[in-house]
């Protein structure tokens, strides 16, 4: 494995603004470890070599040339399957969308090719991105590059696996309850969610709209950050999107401050429920950032009891609304059963055929919590939770700058141990899930092994809306102090992939 | 809850045009059963007194500029699609006449 | 489809009290389309005016457009209804080929605009006040065209084909309060309330309001109940009404047919009906299972709409005058007596008579013409007055020719009809046609002569008083000038003669 593509993305474009290396190479690097790991791995559904090289070798000529660049022009990326791309086929791992190709680039795509980064791939997920391993992807599951037996975890399985196996310095995913940030904590990797709004989501393929969020996935807080600033910015497209902008967070990275910072530990999510040495983990890097001068206090949000049943009310009902435009008629799959069927029977018969088991079930609930009779017991005081989520983050964030919690109970579990039990793998998102249906900013970063099972687990940052910028300025310090600690990169950690046969 | 019977799911289903086989009925009814006493504790949890928030982000009034922009060709707007004819998108016949 | 059995209309309404409600969508004029930016257009090539948004491919998102918002708040204030604070937009959530995302992006439970109350007028002068419950924003959807038939063939026989064009077109939907007491006006009154909404939003200038394009739509609601009762009957929604002419005859029917059911101890099934204006009949829909369930939910991608109080102000200022300010201004100006006005009104030609007269022509005279032979040729070809290819300016030139003594009256109904053929304008027909009337005394009298010659005695008479024996002469004199001639002034020429 070529060293290049051990570097993080902040390294790589300092070399290719410096000319050390070429656009090409470090896209060649990556497309060649691709080639090697992915079929492992599978952290890609579909490789665009020949576009990424072909926008590598341009932006090379435009360098050459003497042409003022933008800063990540040329560095390589990868895309989640749920976002369009009018060159690759868009298939948000479901099979009812098998080889559709987009008409329109989301508007993120849009700004990544301005930033002229090639483009290396589009990226698995559970199936319309509902799931925490991947396991529901129609495209079979990514695998862990920890120890591929495991999960890599979802629904950004595909983004995560990729980057923390250096097949792609950085890359795009999309949150609603968690997906980028579980699959973050399970792979040692860095992942962000910012506040609802901050980034468009025109062209993300709706799960609940009022829950997603689409943020970048690395190897380090400064990747994240540089990667932020190219995407975030209010857009017309999206009408939820922030008119203002949220300032560099590049900026806040590289000045990392705990000076006069409060800290404060959710009680809901401490202790009992969570694994042991994910547990001790936590309180290890507690210490750390007091004894780096952070003021450490506790904080009570009583209404998270009801945060995973309010977000698995919200998110099916809107989820089962988006996902009716899936009906054979205009793009995507088509099922004609036989003997002269109307429409209506052809609709059910594609929708059976090509959405898989935990699609269904959601979809069914979400018709069930927004039905005439069960509204206001279900979908109704789901929003009013919301509320309730809200105003306790809100008294908690008077006392504490940052909220902080292990960003999920467990390291990966291997695949098959909760696929039968739909509320097991519910659980995953405890953590995750407040700061969706706040519309907080939250972010993950890698925070040492469980001693346990010597695999990764994550720490999770909160901050109020529109604060990014202070999750970068904390996180970033946090995972200074774990470097020195550790003596090395969390990524450094990770055992030799095995691939092959 | 033993609100959620076979036929509830099956009226579900079709409300949601998802053919589901009997087979799927029955692990529905199980799976949702759980899943539904697990969230509908969230009744408790508040009361008229609580507004609903539907946006996570307070805003208002976003609006466009009433001005053309431009359009798919037609050959693109059909470039997704399963069947078509003369222009239009083509399905089989619709069991209700409006 | 046999035509259900009905009730008499008399005895329908002796034996039970009538309500209806009436649904208005109307078709905004906006560029483009409610939210997105494709055209809003009627005729172009199918699937040409469409994007992501409006055939809802995945990942698209709404905008809103704000002169449909403009639009929507003017309607409103129009109709005599609060503005909403806040209104936010809601799904309607269904399954049906032509909607793109299989819901709509409408309004539930916080529209734009409600509570207000428009006067209607109907032809027996009777004045209704109309209560609107509402009135809310919402899109279009597509254009269906079925293709094959029931052929009774298995295979292939038949299929659907979606134009996306329209989905998305904005739209504002006005909803009344029941409305109870027309009794057996409730026909009338319903057409009349259509009408009403037409003038408004056309004079508010936000949409074409062309019943037969779909810029207006009607859907009647009926129900009966029995006098004295509390409860609201059953009703049922009657939709494809085209015309202002099926509303009233759908409404009729509706009542009548349900009269006849509940007399003999039936109920209603509550449902949407389809109006057939070629059988004079409505007929049963498939009752849809999951009609009602329109699971609506705030639509999440779109944020409330707030209209300012100066915005909203704005607009109300910039309201043109309500249509029944203008027909009350229009009679006092031109001094119709009461049933002059409504005749011109229920007929349907006040704006042509308004042009005429701003075109040159007495008030009286161009309701004359409109309401006189216009409207007779038009009923004789069964047309509409619309239909006809005559202008307020011809008919303002007939007026002054026939005023100036250079044509009569019956000379002007022959130029009339030459128009409507297409000759040309009035005087050119006048022209080519050399009709008018001679005005030389000298002439005239040449042949009061020539008549009186046949005729000597006539002279006696009318010098002795008797001066209905004048008719004789003066019909041969007009019969002798082909008619070209003032028959008053002959009249006067006669009578000169006789005294010399």
């Amino acid at each position: 494995m070529t060293d290049l593509i051990k570097h993080n993305a902040s390294e790589l474009v300092e070399m290719l603004a410096t000319k050390q290396v070429s656009s090409v190479e470090v896209t060649q690097a990556h497309l060649d470890r691709i080639a090697e790991v992915n079929p492992t791995i599978n952290s890609f559904l579909h490789v665009t070599g020949e576009e990424a090289l072909k926008v590598a070798s341009d932006v090379d000529k435009r360098r050459a040339a003497g042409e003022q660049l933008p800063l990540l022009a040329g560095l390589p990326i990868a895309v989640k399957d749920n976002l369009t791309t009018t060159d690759a086929p868009t298939t948000a791992g479901s099979k009812i969308l098998e080889g559709w190709i987009p008409q329109y680039d989301a508007t993120v795509v849009k700004l990544l090719r301005a930033q002229g980064m090639p483009i290396l791939g589009k990226t698995n997920l559970d199936e319309f991105a509902m799931g925490s391993s991947t396991e529901f992807s129609a495209y079979g599951p990514s695998r862990n590059p920890w120890d591929i037996e495991r999960i890599p975890g979802g629904s950004g399985g595909g983004s995560s696996s990729a980057v923390a196996s250096f097949s792609a310095p950085l890359a795009i995913g999309s949150d609603t309850g968690g997906s980028i940030r579980f699959p973050a904590a399970v792979t040692g990797t860095v992942g962000h969610k910012p506040t609802y709004g901050a980034v468009s989501r025109y062209g993300l393929i709706a799960l609940a709209s009022s829950l997603d969020q689409i943020g970048p996935v690395s190897r380090s807080v400064l990747d994240a950050a540089l990667l932020q600033d190219v995407i975030a910015g209010h857009d017309p497209h999206d009408s939820t999107s922030l008119p203002e902008s949220l300032g560099s967070m590049a900026d806040a990275a590289r000045n990392p401050s705990l000076k006069g910072k409060r800290i404060g530990v959710i009680k809901q999510l401490s202790g009992a429920g969570f694994q042991p040495g994910v547990q001790a983990r936590f309180d290890e890097s507690i210490e750390l950032l007091a004894k780096a001068g952070a003021e450490i206090v506790e904080v009570d949000c009583p209404s998270f009891e009801y945060a995973i049943a309010a977000y698995y009310l919200i998110l099916p009902a809107e989820a089962s609304s988006n996902l009716a435009k899936f009906d054979s008629v205009r793009f995507g799959l088509r099922v004609t059963p036989d003997g002269n069927p109307t429409i209506e029977r052809v609709m059910a018969a594609t929708r059976e055929a090509g959405f898989g088991p935990e699609v269904k079930r959601r979809i069914i609930l979400g018709t069930y919590a927004l039905s005439s009779g069960y509204y206001d017991a279900y979908y109704g005081s789901a929003q009013k939770v919301r509320t309730l989520i809200q105003r306790d983050l809100a008294k908690a964030f008077e006392l504490a700058d940052v909220l902080v919690s292990p960003t999920a109970p467990t390291t990966a579990f291997k695949f098959g141990e909760k696929i039968d039990d739909p509320l097991a793998m519910y659980l995953n998102d405890i953590a995750t899930i407040p700061a969706n249906l706040a519309g907080i900013p939250g972010m993950a970063i890698p925070n040492g092994l469980a001693e346990e099972d010597g695999l990764p687990s994550g720490i999770q940052l909160l901050a109020p809306a529109r604060a990014d910028a202070r999750l970068y300025e904390v996180a970033a310090a946090l995972e200074s102090l774990h470097e020195n600690v550790w003596g090395k990169r969390m990524m450094q950690f990770a055992p030799e992939l095995k691939v092959g046969a | 809850m033993s609100e959620l019977t076979p036929d509830l799911v099956r009226h579900l289903a079709s409300l949601a045009r998802i053919q589901v086989t009997d087979a799927e009925v029955e692990t529905l009814t199980e799976q949702l059963a759980v899943i539904v006493d697990a969230v509908a504790t969230i009744n408790k949890a508040v009361d008229a007194s609580v507004p609903a928030t539907s946006h996570p982000i307070p805003m208002s009034n976003v609006f466009r500029e009433d001005v053309v922009e431009p359009s798919l060709s037609q050959e693109s707007a059909l470039s997704g699609a399963a069947d078509s004819d003369q222009g239009r998108f083509r399905v089989a016949a619709i069991l209700d006449e409006e | 489809m046999a035509k259900a059995e009905l009730m008499n209309y008399e005895q329908a309404l002796e034996q039970f009290e009538v309500v209806i409600g009436l649904e208005v969508h109307v078709e905004l004029n906006t560029n483009t389309k409610m939210f997105c930016g494709c055209r809003n257009d009627f005729g172009d090539e199918p699937n040409t005016n469409v994007c992501p948004i409006c055939i809802g491919l995945p990942g698209s998102l709404p905008a809103v457009n704000r002169k449909a918002v403009e639009s929507s708040i003017a309607i409103g204030l129009a109709l005599g209804c609060s503005i909403a604070p806040t209104g936010r937009f809601s799904r309607k959530n269904y399954f049906y080929p032509d909607l793109a995302k299989n819901f709509q992006t409408s309004q539930y439970d916080e529209p734009i605009a409600f509570e207000g109350t428009i006067d209607i007028e109907i032809p027996s002068g009777n004045v209704f006040t109309v209560a609107i419950e509402r009135a809310h924003m919402e899109e279009d959807a597509g254009k269906l065209t079925h293709v094959g038939g029931n052929t009774g063939r298995i295979h292939g026989a038949e299929y659907s084909l979606v134009d996306y064009n329209r989905a998305g077109v904005p739209l504002v939907e006005i909803v009344t309060k029941p409305i109870i007491g027309a009794k057996h006006e409730a026909p009338e009154l319903a057409a009349a309330y259509v009408r009403s909404i037409r003038e408004i939003v056309k004079a508010l200038g936000v949409s074409e309001a062309r019943m037969e394009r779909g810029n207006v739509r009607c859907d009647a609601n009926v129900s009966l109940r029995r006098h004295g009762a509390e409860k609201l009957g059953t009703r049922t929604e009657t939709k494809n009404v085209n015309s202002l002419r099926s509303i009233e005859r759908a409404v009729r029917y509706e009542i009548q047919r349900q009269a006849h059911i509940l007399a003999a101890g039936g109920s209603i099934t509550q449902e949407t009906r389809h109006w057939h204006e070629d059988r004079g009949m409505t007929s049963s829909g498939r009752p849809k299972s999951d009609a009602d369930d329109y699971r609506y939910f705030p639509e999440p991608d779109l944020v409330p709409v707030q209209p300012s109080a100066e915005l909203i102000e704005k607009i109300r200022a910039s309201l043109p005058e309500n249509p029944s300010d203008r027909r009350k201004r229009l009679q006092a100006e031109w001094a119709f007596a009461d049933l002059e006005f409504r005749d011109v009104v229920n007929a349907g030609l006040l704006d042509q008579i308004e042009e005429t007269v701003l075109a040159g022509a007495k008030p009286q005279a161009a309701r004359k013409w409109w309401t006189g032979e216009v409207a007779r040729l038009a009923n004789a070809d069964d047309k509409d007055v619309s239909e006809l290819s005559v202008s307020p300016a011809d008919i303002a030139q007939l007026a002054s020719l026939v005023e100036s003594g250079k044509i009569n009256d019956r000379i002007g109904r022959e130029v009339l009809a030459a128009v409507l053929a297409g000759e040309g304008t009035p005087e050119q027909i006048v022209a080519e046609r050399g009709l008018e009337v001679v005005s030389d005394d000298g002439a005239l009298l040449a042949a009061i002569d020539d008549a009186l010659a046949t005729q000597p005695h006539v002279i006696d008479a009318i010098r002795e008083g008797r001066m209905q024996a004048a008719g004789a002469v003066i019909g041969a004199v007009m019969k002798a000038m082909k008619g070209q001639a003032d028959a008053a002034r002959v009249r006067e020429l006669l009578i000169q003669r006789a005294s010399e």
